[in-house]
């Protein structure tokens, strides 16, 4: 329980929000996610401005705008690169990368092969709505292959991106589901996620209310508690997702990766550099 | 006041929330065009996905217009929520007349500022009384009864979207519009009179939509895309056309992988395009480049918005051309096209294919939301042809070279399949055969032959519109063309002749015809809409522009009108 | 959503303080539905948002006053952050930017009934006589306000059975 009063807490939720109003629609699962990030700042209380939000485009990329942390909102799909440089130059800075499933697994797919090798203290979380939002309603690399759009026509008729499965395959050290109907759960882990050392994905099934009103009612009903413990051993973590529907939601895996640490060498003096080159 | 004003009506209808504006302005376009008039539609939005604020702006007129007016006659406003976000938008003035609901409230600063008149129509009242019934319905009744609009025309246009799917909508529709008409406010508006009837059939199609037909009837039949505004309904438009003509479109996972997948249908065989708008042709640059050292034919549309960076993705801009043009590494010379309005999509796409394809070499066809995403009723344009024809080698193939050096640079292709044919194509510099080479002699050779395709080529009458004479001539490129072309038509009241040369061939720039064009003008105006003057500076750098050229160039967001070069004329042209 | 469980309470503090969390966490709810229902032009809908987060938060007063009158002074408000809605909090994926006051008003009254519920679950299991008199007394509170909304609600007409339809497409934005 958090202590509210002046005296014990410096931050309450309301004051990670930013002034500007949020343009997803009423009824959209990004508003829980952002009203969940700020609950989860609070919980740690972290400084607003030691916090920095990358994200990409598309809906669920507008996040940053409305927090009152530092943010970047850069191009399609390169928020992982983005926040990968930041980290890496401020190792003091608490980083989350804020995506969608289009931004994150489509175009951005790449970059998080790799961000999950690397293993940089990042807090990733992907609000995937099964759609392209913004762009109006193409399939994204997690809409099911019989999903009609004007741009597929009778669906894909592709298989569907696992990203819990990529995650842990490309090395992950913390991953998680979440599901917006319960603001509670998603604050939990994104708190479990930030406090992991390593780099965390959090992966928040997120309806969209315009484009995918089959999803609301569906998910609140199919979203359930994985009935298992974390696990930090990826074979047992790998057999999980052999049964899972897409819908378990909790902490999968949490492993023991040392998160990357630059290897810094010792502090000599630019001048002493010079030393290679003297004949 | 220009010839075409007098001819022409514009119009405004706003309203948020579900107030269903942009169908409503479709409605009317359609009704009007049953009627006999020609139009223009387009549209501007809040930020919101849904219910946000939203402006359908349609010209009508008694010939074909594909410029925006000066200045909007009518503005129906069914709420004034947010409306100060057009303000930029919505030119009015003292003899403009604004109609909006009574419930309202208070009309925004910029309508009192405007000296327009405004009246009051209890639209969402009206409304209520008719039980199913739409404000939009009723605003429509209004509207057709201020501009003279047979209601006749109207109902059959709203039966037509809606009627199929719920006559019973389609029953409270008619009341709401002949009860809107009944209560029009009164007032003097100018009156249209539609053209006498040609007999000719219309055309109701958007710049996108063009786009994708042309190139359908150039030959395209594949398309890899990824989603971007403004270019996502070109793939939308060939994802369900493309099938119907043996075809297929591919989504990707982004746009490197569209252009890619587009190279190698090509290599394949398939005349391919691709869709995008300036971040997505930042990142197929280095392709690009791969599909010009190959010699692989594509073509590009890049749907220009404002930039840089992510910028305005739902507003208008001429300043991709700087990168379409250099863009690429190395010397890689390539063609980049330029429609003149939104019809012209259909037969510049058409070109550009068939230039892709004679040249083998990538085509960027600089589109704009302006033309893309507008709408224009307009006579079904007569179909042209061209030769598109890729060089292939025919009958029985020895001692194939794919690059072989010819007179005009053009080298027959061979497809996969042919035998005897076989060759690697590569982006790594190449010997005659195809085979890597750091050699001076196969780079040089090569570097020569893909320039000479280009300079050997005879672009046509195709490369420009040249319309008109004088003394001082206006010269630009893509969308500026129409509102340039009703300007020139406004300066003849003023005495002042202007000839007009408008380019649809950006590039490779052609000087000797530019030369013969602009023969006995003394002055030009280079019009465009960059902030940098990007295309000024192309013309300095590649052409000889008479002593006294200016540059008229601003940036989006908003619209070129007529009346803005209307004044650079009258400064310019009596000099 | 499945039934909040009510905690037991140590004291009257205790219960005071989640008293006093679950009141701000439902006028804060509210304060974000009507902002984004201003963001979307339905301005009616706005308004009902933020008179019951006005209410929401004079009730949160009123708590306070309660407390300082049972001399439960230098109260701390706690709450928890990672824990499941409280039973006030409006459900945010029940908005839509074309709700109706009949809707909106109807999700205030399943916060109230709900909340009326919880404290009467409370009041049922207190062991401490303090707790079980305060939760009585927000349970009838809250009860109250059950009967107020539905008064609120029949001054409006019966929905349209249209009423989320817009003929207008979602916009590209971006």
């Amino acid at each position: 329980m958090n202590d509210l009063s002046p005296a014990a807490v410096a931050f309450k939720p309301a004051d990670y929000r930013s002034a500007v109003k949020p343009v997803w629609c009423p009824g959209c699962g990004d508003h829980s996610v952002l009203l969940a990030t700020q609950r989860a700042l609070a919980e740690l209380q972290l400084p607003p401005e030691q916090v920095a939000v990358v994200s990409g485009i598309g809906c669920s990329s507008r996040l940053p705008a409305y927090l009152n942390t530092y943010g970047f909102h850069g191009v399609h799909g390169r928020a992982l690169p983005v926040a990968t440089g930041l980290k890496t130059a401020r190792p003091d800075l608490t980083v989350l990368v804020a995506s969608g499933d289009g931004d994150g697994f489509s175009i951005g797919g790449n970059h998080f092969l790799h961000a999950c090798r690397r293993n940089v203290d990042l807090t990733y979380i992907v609000m995937d709505n099964r759609i392209y939002g913004m762009t109006k309603g193409q399939p994204s690399p997690t809409t099911e292959p019989d999903f009609d759009t004007a741009i597929s026509p009778g669906g894909t008729g592709l298989s569907p991106f696992h990203p819990l499965v990529v995650a842990l395959a490309s090395g992950a050290n913390f991953i998680a589901r979440a599901f917006t109907g319960d603001v509670g759960g998603c604050t939990k882990m994104i708190v479990e996620a930030i406090k992991t050392p390593g780099f965390s994905f959090v992966h928040i099934l997120s309806p969209c209310v315009t484009f995918r009103d089959d999803q609301q009612k569906a998910w609140k009903k199919l979203a359930r508690g994985a009935m298992v413990e974390e696990t930090d051993d990826p074979e047992r973590a790998a057999r999980r997702l052999m049964t899972d529907d897409g819908f378990n939601v909790g902490v999968l895996y949490r492993g023991k990766r040392e998160p990357y640490r630059p290897r810094l060498t010792g502090g000599d003096p630019v001048e002493a550099l010079e030393a290679e080159f003297a004949q | 006041m220009t010839p075409s004003a007098n001819r022409s009506l514009s119009i405004a209808l706003t309203g948020s929330g579900g107030a269903g504006v942009m169908t409503a302005g479709q409605t009317l376009l359609d009704a009007a065009a049953k009627a006999g008039f020609f139009g223009l539609m387009t549209r501007s939005t809040g930020p919101q996905i849904r219910g946000g604020e939203a402006a359908a702006l349609i010209r009508l007129a008694d010939h074909p217009v594909q410029s925006p007016g000066d200045r909007f006659d009518i503005l129906l406003a069914i709420d004034f929520e947010n409306l100060q976000r057009f303000a930029a938008e919505l030119p009015l003035d003292a003899d403009s007349l604004i109609v909006a609901d009574e419930a309202a409230g208070e009309p925004p600063e910029f309508l009192v500022k405007s000296g327009a008149q405004i009246a009051r129509l209890p639209i969402a009242k009206l409304a209520k009384s008719i039980p199913g019934a739409r404000a939009s319905m009723i605003a429509l009744g209004a509207l057709a009864a201020l501009i003279g609009l047979p209601e006749s025309a109207l109902i059959e246009a709203v039966a037509a979207s809606i009627g199929r799917k719920k006559p019973e909508a389609l029953e409270a529709s008619e009341k709401a519009i002949r009860l809107g008409a009944e209560r029009a406010p009164q007032a003097s508006v100018p009156r249209l009179n539609p053209p006498l009837g040609s007999g000719a059939a219309r055309w109701s199609i958007t710049g996108n939509e063009a786009t994708g037909y042309g190139a359908i009837r150039g030959g395209v039949r594949f398309v890899g895309g990824y989603p971007i505004t403004p270019a996502t309904e070109i793939l939308e438009y060939m994802a369900s056309a493309l099938p119907q003509c043996g075809g297929v479109l591919l989504q990707a996972e982004d746009e490197l992988a569209s252009i890619n997948m587009v190279i190698g249908a090509s290599y394949g065989g398939s005349p391919s395009l691709t869709a995008t708008a300036g971040p997505g042709l930042s990142l197929m640059i280095e392709s690009l480049g791969l599909a010009v050292a190959a010699e692989v034919p594509l073509v590009v549309v890049d749907v220009m918005r404002s930039g840089p960076s992510t910028g305005i993705a739902t507003k208008s801009e001429q300043s991709d051309l700087n990168i379409a043009v250099y863009g690429l590494h190395g010397d890689a010379p390539h063609v980049v096209t330029a429609p003149l309005s939104v019809l012209d999509c259909l037969k510049t796409a058409q070109w550009s294919t068939h230039l892709a394809e004679s040249l083998q070499t990538p085509v960027i066809m600089l589109s704009d939301q302006s033309l893309g995403q507008a709408r224009i009723v307009v006579d079904r344009p007569d179909a042209v042809e061209f030769p598109t024809r890729r060089l292939v080698p025919a009958g029985p193939i020895e001692g194939y070279q794919r690059y072989a050096s010819t007179e005009n640079g053009v080298s027959p292709m061979a497809l996969p399949g042919q035998e005897g044919g076989q060759y690697t194509a590569d982006g790594l510099t190449h010997n005659a055969k195809g085979v890597p080479s750091s050699q001076a002699q196969d780079h040089i050779g090569q570097l020569d032959k893909r320039q000479r395709k280009l300079d050997a080529f005879d672009f046509g009458d195709y490369w420009a519109d040249v319309e008109g004479e004088g003394e001082l001539a206006i010269l630009t490129w893509g969308s500026s063309s129409e509102p340039a072309r009703e300007a020139i038509e406004a300066a003849t009241a003023f005495g002042i002749k202007v000839k007009r040369v408008a380019l649809r061939l950006v590039s490779p720039p052609q000087p000797e015809r530019l030369a013969a064009a602009l023969e006995g003008v003394k002055r030009v105006l280079v019009l465009e809409q960059s902030h940098s003057g990007q295309f000024w500076r192309y013309l300095r750098a590649f052409y000889d522009l008479p002593a006294g050229a200016q540059s008229i160039a601003r940036p989006g967001p908003l619209p070129i009108r007529p009346a803005e070069i209307l004044e650079q004329i009258r400064k310019w042209g009596t000099a | 959503m499945s039934e909040i469980k009510p905690p037991v309470f140590a004291d009257a503090a205790e219960f005071f303080a989640e008293a006093l969390a679950i009141e701000l966490e439902a006028s804060e709810r509210y304060e974000l539905l009507a902002d984004q229902m201003e963001v979307h032009n339905n301005r009616a809908i706005a308004a009902i948002f933020r008179k019951m987060s006005a209410i929401e938060a004079e009730h949160h007063k009123e708590i306070a006053r309660l407390a300082a009158a049972a001399k439960l002074d230098g109260l701390r408000a706690k709450f928890s952050w990672t824990g499941a809605d409280g039973p006030e909090a409006t459900d945010l994926s029940e908005a839509h930017y074309l709700m109706t006051p009949r809707q909106a008003l109807g999700l205030a009254r399943h916060n109230e009934e709900r909340a009326a519920a919880y404290f009467e679950a409370i009041a049922a299991e207190a062991t401490d006589p303090t707790v079980r008199a305060f939760a009585a007394t927000m349970a009838s509170d809250e009860r109250r306000h059950v009967v107020w909304v539905d008064q609120w609600i029949a001054k409006y007409e019966a929905d349209d059975p249209n009423w989320d339809e817009d003929p207008d497409p979602a916009v590209i934005t971006e």
